[in-house]
Formats: C-alpha cells, sequence, structure tokens
C-alpha cells in the first residue's frame, strides 16, 4: 500500500484539499496542474510580476485565497507538484503528460480528479467578433494580467459571476456599460428563501449588486441577447429588455457567459459515468456518495465533478481523499465523511436556488439564428447543426459532430456543446438529457506531434 | 409482443456495404429491411481513414475496386450528395530500390487497366511535390484516386435506400437467425422477428459471428487502426500517401486538417467501442515526421479509432454461404473495404436477386477457410 502512486489532477480549491487530507495520513501525491501556480480559476494567482495585494485581487474572498494558497505551501515538502503539466491522455492507469514540450508518461494507482470548470456560453450573433468574451476570461485578464478586456464594456448573461466580476471591474475603475442578466427580477425573487440558507456568500451578492445600484450602474433584468454589433472589433450590443423592446448599447468589450460547466474530459476518457442534471442543465460525474466515480480507483472533487462553487469544491476535495483512505484500509473515515456530507448538503440547497436566481437560459438556444456560428472551431452555423437533423437524421450530438463536424475541432466541443443539444432538443422536440454529450478522443487539448511520436522517457520514479 | 416483419432480403449490419446493397435492391423493387446496433455508418464506414484507393491493392481485388471507383464519381446522381469525394490521386513512397521494384511491378500487372499510373525517381518526385522529405527513394502516382469523408458516405446511401423505399431500422441489434425450410428467421434485440427469403451479412467486424450461426468459418480477427489529426495547416498536401508495406498514411482536407494513421488502437466489439492507444502509433507517427518533416511541430486536436474485421490472407470474404442457400456474406475487407462499399452492396444486389455476379468472385469465397 504504501508504495501505491497517488495522483491529483488539479491544484484548486478542490485539489489543494485533497492534498492536504492526504499528507496528513502520510500519503505523498503527486499534483499535476496545467497552470503555472496553485489556486485553481478562483484564486489564481498573478504573475510574480504584479503585486497587487491579496484584497485588490480577491476582494471579500481574500482570506479564503490566502488560506488556500498558504495551505499549499505548507504542503510542499510533502507532496511532488508538478506545474505546467497538462494531462492530456489517460489510458488505463496511465497519464500522458506534457510539460515544457515534452511528453511524459506516469502511471497511477489512483487518481484524484479536480479538474475544475470552464464557462458555460450559448452563442448570439457576433460572438466571434474580437472584444466579446466569457465572463471567466474577463476575470482571468483582471487577475493574471491587472488589465480590463476593453475600456467600457458590457456584462451580459446569468451567473452568480455576473454581479461580481462588473463590481470587480468597476471598482478597479473600468468603466461598466450595463449588467445584463437573462434571469427575469420574478425569478430572482422566488428563488429567496433558498438564497437565504447562503449565509455570508448571498450577503456578498446582494452587496455586489447594491454596489452596482448606488454607483448608478445599469442592471437590467430578463434580456434577451440580440448582435454584437461591429465590424473589426465590438463596437456596440443590441439586445431585447424585459418589456420586448430594442435596445442599443454602445461598448468596445462584452463579457458573457451562462454559469460554468465541469472540465471532464479525462474522466470520459477514463470511462466514468456521467448523469445529467437538470437543475443546472449540465452534465455531472455520476458519484457515489463520498466523491468515487464509477471507475475503480478514480475520485473526483470540485466544479469538475458537479458545479458547486468554491467553498464546496474544498469540502469534496477533502471528502474524496477520506473516501481513498478508507479504500486503503487507513482506519474509519466514517467520522470526516458525515461531518463533509452534511456541510455539502446544505451548500446543495444553496445551489439550487442559486440555478434558479441566475437559471440557465436553455431557452436561447432555439432562438440561436441559422446564420450564427456555434463551433468556432470548425466554423459550423446553428443552420448546419439543424439540417444535419433534418436531412440526415442526427438524433445525438455525436451524429451531429459526426455529419456536420460541430464540435470537432481543437476545443472538442468544450465550448459548444451546450449549445448544440439545446439547438437540437428543440429542433427534436426532446430533452436535452437524451442527447447526449461529445465523445472525448486524446488529446484533451492539441499537443505538439512530438509528444505522440517522441519515445517517452523512462517511468519517472518517485 | 413481438412485432413480425416479412420482405425478400434482410440485411444485418448498416455501414457502406449494407446501406449500399439496400439502395441497389430498393431501386430494383425488392422490399428490404436492414438491421443496424448502432447507426448506419457509424462503425468502421464511418470512422475510417477517408482514402478511397486502388493503388497497390491486391491484384484479385482490382476489378471490385475499379467497379467501385466509377460509383464513386456517380455519387452525387445515387445518392444526392458527392461525400467530399475528389480525385485527388494516391502517392505511394518507396525508400529504396527493393521499395521501388514493388512500385514498378504493380504499374507493370496494371497496365492495362487504365488507373493512371505514373512512376517517379527521386528527382522527379521531388521536383512535383517540394513538401516530401528529400530522403524518399521514388513513388508512383495512382492519379485515379481520392479521398472522402467517411462519415457521410452511409448515411446518405442510407438516405437514398430509405427514399426508395428500404426499412432502415437503426438501434436495432440482430441476436440471433435460423432458417426455417424456404424462410431466414431473424430476432432482434426490441423482439423484432423478421423473415426474409434471403440474407445479407455485412456485419463488418461482427460477421464472423452471424456466418457462425449458419455453420460457416471464418477466421476474422478485430482490429482498430490508430487515426490522429491535426489542427488546420495551410493547404499543400494535394494528394493522398501511402508508403509501400503500409504503416503510414496521411492526407490532408481542404479545411487544412491533416489526416494521418498508423499503428493500431484497441477495441472491444461487444461494447463496440473502439479507441487510439498511443504507445501504438509512436513508430507510424515518428516515420511520417520524417516523410513530411514540415509537420515536427504541428498540433495534433484528435486522435480515434474504429473496429474492422481482418483476414489472414488480406482479402475480403464475398459470397455465397458454404452451408446454407440464400445467405450471402461480405466481410473483413481488411482495412480497406471503405472503397469498395459501393461496389460492394451492387454486387450484393445481384446476388440476392439472381444468384450471381458480373464480377466473379472465386477469389473471395469462404470456403477457402474450410479445412
Ligand atoms: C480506422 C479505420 C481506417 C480505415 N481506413 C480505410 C481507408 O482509408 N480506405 C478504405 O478503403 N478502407 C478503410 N478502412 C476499412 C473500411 O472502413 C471498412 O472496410 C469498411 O467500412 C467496411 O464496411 P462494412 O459496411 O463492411 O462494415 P461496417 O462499417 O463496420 O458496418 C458493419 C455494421 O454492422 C453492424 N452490426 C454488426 N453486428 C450487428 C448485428 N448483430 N445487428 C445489427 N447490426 C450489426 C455494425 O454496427 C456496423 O455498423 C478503415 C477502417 C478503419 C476502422
Amino acid at each position: 500500500m504504501a508504495s501505491e502512486r497517488i495522483v491529483i489532477i488539479g491544484a484548486g480549491p478542490a485539489g489543494v484539499r485533497a492534498a492536504q487530507i492526504l499528507v496528513a495520513a502520510g500519503i505523498h501525491p503527486i499534483i499535476l496542474d496545467e497552470a503555472p501556480m496553485c489556486g485553481g480559476q478562483i484564486y489564481r494567482q498573478q504573475p510574480p510580476v504584479l503585486q497587487r495585494d491579496y484584497s485588490e485581487l480577491y476582494g471579500f474572498e481574500a482570506p479564503k485565497a490566502k488560506r488556500l494558497h498558504d495551505t499549499f505551501e505548507s504542503l510542499r515538502g510533502s507532496v511532488d507538484y508538478r506545474s505546467d503539466c497538462l494531462v492530456w491522455n489517460l489510458e488505463q492507469k496511465n497519464l500522458h503528460i506534457l510539460h515544457a514540450g515534452n511528453s511524459e508518461t506516469i502511471s497511477v494507482d489512483r487518481l484524484i480528479l479536480a479538474t475544475g470548470a470552464m464557462d458555460r456560453i450559448l452563442p448570439f450573433t457576433g460572438w466571434t467578433l474580437p472584444g466579446v468574451f466569457t465572463l471567466g476570461g474577463a476575470q482571468i485578464a483582471f487577475k493574471s494580467q491587472a488589465c480590463a478586456i476593453g475600456r467600457r464594456t458590457v456584462f451580459l448573461g446569468s451567473s452568480p459571476l455576473l454581479p461580481y466580476i462588473a463590481y470587480q471591474y468597476a471598482k478597479a475603475g473600468a468603466e461598466v456599460v450595463a449588467v445584463l442578466d437573462t434571469t427575469a427580477r420574478a425569478a430572482k425573487i422566488r428563488a429567496l428563501p433558498g438564497l437565504l440558507s447562503g449565509g455570508m456568500t448571498f450577503i456578498k451578492g446582494l452587496y455586489f449588486m447594491a454596489w452596482l445600484r448606488t454607483h448608478n450602474i445599469k442592471y437590467e433584468y430578463g434580456v434577451t441577447p440580440g448582435e454584437a454589433l461591429g465590424d473589426q472589433n465590438v463596437e456596440g450590443l443590441r439586445y431585447t429588455d424585459q418589456r420586448g423592446n430594442q435596445q442599443m448599447l454602445e461598448c468596445d468589450a462584452i463579457a458573457f457567459g451562462y454559469g460554468l460547466r465541469s472540465e471532464m474530459q479525462l474522466a470520459d476518457l477514463a470511462g466514468c459515468d456521467f448523469r445529467f442534471d437538470p437543475v443546472s442543465c449540465n452534465w455531472c460525474l455520476a458519484l457515489d456518495g463520498h466523491g468515487r466515480t464509477s471507475v475503480r480507483d478514480i475520485y473526483a472533487a470540485g466544479d469538475g465533478a458537479t458545479i458547486l462553487g468554491a467553498d464546496a469544491a474544498e469540502l469534496s476535495g477533502a471528502r474524496a481523499a477520506h473516501a481513498l483512505l478508507g479504500d486503503l484500509n487507513l482506519g474509519s473515515q466514517d467520522t470526516a465523511l458525515g461531518r463533509l456530507n452534511q456541510e455539502l448538503d446544505r451548500m446543495n440547497i444553496f445551489r439550487s436556488a442559486l440555478e434558479r436566481a441566475f437559471a440557465y437560459p436553455h431557452h436561447l438556444a432555439k432562438a440561436i439564428p441559422d446564420s450564427c456560428i456555434v463551433c468556432r472551431c470548425e466554423g459550423v452555423t446553428a443552420g448546419e447543426i439543424r439540417s444535419a437533423v433534418h436531412e440526415l437524421g442526427a438524433d445525438d450530438i455525436n451524429r451531429a459532430k459526426a455529419f456536420c463536424r460541430v464540435g470537432m475541432g481543437r476545443c472538442q466541443g468544450r465550448v459548444c456543446g451546450p449549445a448544440t443539444e439545446g439547438i437540437m432538443a428543440a429542433v427534436l422536440n426532446r430533452d436535452q438529457a437524451t442527447l447526449g454529450r461529445f465523445r472525448t478522443q486524446a488529446p484533451v487539448k492539441p499537443v505538439p506531434m512530438a509528444c505522440v511520436w517522441e519515445k517517452p522517457p523512462e517511468d519517472i520514479v518517485l | 409482443m413481438t412485432r413480425q416483419i416479412a420482405v425478400d432480403v434482410a440485411i444485418i449490419g448498416g455501414g457502406t456495404a449494407g446501406c449500399a446493397a439496400a439502395l441497389n435492391l430498393a431501386k430494383k423493387g425488392m422490399s428490404v429491411a436492414l438491421f443496424e446496433q448502432k447507426t448506419v455508418g457509424s462503425q468502421a464506414s464511418g470512422v475510417n481513414f477517408g482514402g478511397v484507393r486502388q493503388h497497390g491493392r491486391d491484384l484479385r481485388e482490382l476489378p471490385l475496386s475499379l467497379r467501385s471507383n466509377e460509383i464513386w464519381t456517380d455519387l452525387p446522381r445515387l445518392i444526392g450528395n458527392d461525400c467530399e469525394f475528389v480525385r485527388t490521386g494516391h502517392l505511394k513512397l518507396a525508400f529504396n530500390e527493393a521499395e521501388m521494384a514493388v512500385l514498378e511491378q504493380f504499374a507493370d500487372d496494371t497496365r492495362d487497366l487504365k488507373l493512371d499510373i505514373e512512376l517517379f525517381g527521386r528527382n522527379a518526385l521531388h521536383k512535383r511535390f517540394g513538401w516530401l522529405d528529400k530522403t524518399v527513394f521514388g513513388a508512383s502516382l495512382c492519379s485515379s484516386d481520392g479521398q472522402a469523408n467517411p462519415r457521410l458516405v452511409a448515411p446518405y446511401f442510407a438516405r437514398a435506400a430509405r427514399a426508395a423505399g428500404a426499412h432502415i431500422h437503426e438501434h436495432e441489434t440482430v441476436t440471433g437467425a435460423t432458417k426455417n425450410g424456404a424462410d431466414f428467421c431473424l430476432e432482434t434485440r426490441s423482439g423484432k422477428s423478421v423473415h426474409s427469403a434471403t440474407l445479407l451479412n455485412v456485419a463488418g467486424a461482427w460477421a464472423e459471428r452471424i456466418a457462425g450461426w449458419f455453420g460457416d468459418f471464418a477466421p476474422l480477427q478485430p482490429r482498430g487502426p490508430n487515426m490522429q489529426v491535426s489542427e488546420p495547416l495551410p493547404y499543400r498536401l494535394n494528394v493522398s500517401i501511402g508508403a509501400v508495406g503500409g504503416g503510414v498514411y496521411a492526407r490532408q482536407i481542404p479545411r487544412g486538417n491533416l489526416i494521418f494513421g498508423g499503428g493500431y488502437g484497441w477495441t472491444d466489439r461487444d461494447k463496440i467501442r473502439a479507441r487510439a492507444v498511443v504507445e501504438n502509433g509512436r513508430e507510424a507517427t515518428k516515420r511520417m515526421v520524417t516523410i513530411l518533416p514540415w509537420t515536427q511541430d504541428i498540433q495534433v486536436i484528435r486522435t480515434w479509432s474504429g473496429i474492422e474485421g481482418f483476414l489472414p490472407d488480406g482479402i475480403p470474404v464475398i459470397g455465397p454461404s458454404k452451408t446454407t442457400p440464400g445467405l450471402f456474406h461480405a466481410f473483413g475487407f481488411c482495412g480497406h473495404g471503405f472503397q469498395l462499399g459501393p461496389v460492394v452492396g451492387e454486387i450484393l444486389a445481384e446476388l440476392a436477386m439472381e444468384g450471381r455476379s458480373v464480377i466473379s468472385l472465386d477469389n473471395f469465397s469462404i470456403q477457402r477457410f474450410s479445412t
């Protein structure tokens, strides 16, 4: 048992807390992360040349960010941490890794997947214009490059990040033209009772909204995106307001998004089972109550398994580690697991309410015009997806991929997947869950040819 | 409740071969029911390399291959779509004199067949195809060959077959079949019961099991060729390429993606799943980088595989059952049956309706495996 090699993929909140529990039990895991520094997306660190302090970077989350970074620092002597490492393939129990242009293979005995999430979008006309970013992208520019995506930004979508990032931008001195929320006000009010269970998190959310209001930043509910206008770059946004009136705003940048989706390609390559969560309209990993996936010796935690946010990610990271310790027969983990699950259950209530307050606007997929590009890797339009259904009878999303190349390009449908599912669900008049997920094929992200053909160095010995 | 279906011809397998057979039969007025365990063209026919090549084939296959080549050009009329078939030519590379001799021999053997073959020595080759590495010794170009988008071919054949009246049942596995008296009787997973006078076994890498239901034997091995595709690159590989002895092959589509293959992946016939195995593709990929040095730093965006049936002598089984009148097989295409699909459909229709085909099938008899 002592010789088992345990690997954690992802050094965000889930991965770090998992590592912490393992180290406390005397295990020295390998931690692999694509990013140069720990923290994941939410507690992403700035490059060393930038010197902003924690509160400037993370606002209310500064203490949590600091705690996570500090914890990780304290583990450094006990873990084999490899940053800048893209795990691009998983074949049985071998991980293929790209690091500094070289490929290596590591064999693992047990694996904790803590791969996080990425933005979820639904295309609208003009979304491929320079100047249109995802909400997460706008935040990364801010956190890791200390810059804004534009001088005059419109924030659009439906996501807890929407008011938060708008607030971050405005507070840092960027002009926020407007915040356009696709969820109707009435839906927010209906979600209130559940939101109250969020405690501090909810209060912070209210604070951002109030701050935006007191700073006279336009916040509209129930909008429908129309078109990003412009020739070389975004110059404006057309949308329909909640009363049904056409509106136009001038801007030079748009940040938009509809919540997050799990980064689950590695789990898919491992053959793990998934389930469709109707509340968030997202595919999630099917886990047992303790973070075990359907595949033996593979555990998952954080947003890479189910979108529950950073606090829950820390808890589910710890939970996966405890489950793993239990499976190694390192003493009963029942107490720890029970406590973690209690907290996670409480967060789940809040999360469901949040999903309603910032509802995923699946109705928008139906309205994406035929001419609008959905898959920008392959240049596939909504109309081409619809004709794959009409002409050749595509009855699930991988069939549509085969017929019209949607999701076949370099991102393998991680960006256009939700929209394609939505478009097909509308055409076929079927539940989105029945359309399947884009199948993952290695590499999960493009890798240089050399990775595939160079003989891998001997397996690394710890 | 079992549903009863009675047709002239039942077809097991919705690959190119099965769908083309369905179209040919339906057009001649036969009633046809085709059963596909997944969706049409989702297996070998839909995930292959897309090479449509006569070049370098076993000479015994050439009569079929030549006829198929004619049909490929005719696809727009036949099925309403060209399936991105383009006659780019196929260039087969030699790395030494011995390999060059193989190419010369093939050119010699096929001189009368109008394949349009041209041999290149080193200098002429590098003058014409500047993107090849200078270590390539020589090559042979077959200009009548081409390439196509495999994902479209069987589905368009199926669509045309449906329009002609064939019944195409997808997500419908045939779980067993027998012959009682004059009739075949098939059972499907969803509980359909199918009666037909004729049965076509075009079940790809699964076909030898079906043959086995009737006491026919073929030593089929399933294998999954490793496939890879790159990010879009400037278009320059204006022919499909291969090498003497196989092992590595590549083509570029006008969008710019370079598709290449070599080595074998992992397959599971029961789960109906296949996947490229990186380790097994290394040698071939390395070889490709030697042939096309400019691919050294390109990005690979995807790998995949599919399940194909291989037979020990490298050519398929096509023709009547040894044991059961009215049963015809066509399987075991050994990695090059995409090009043959259209003609196999035509041949099977002839066999089903007349009991014999215009092109001789003597070399492809399943009897060759009986001892
Ligand atoms: C990766 C790869 C690359 C290749 N590259 C080339 C190439 O470049 N050029 C070339 O000419 N050839 C190539 N080939 C070979 C070519 O794809 C095959 O020879 C050809 O497609 C076989 O067609 P088929 O219709 O016989 O089989 P398939 O396409 O496999 O169709 C058989 C069908 O039968 C179905 N089936 C099986 N059992 C049952 C059952 N009990 N009930 C219902 N349905 C059943 C299967 O699901 C399958 O869809 C390649 C093959 C692969 C896998």
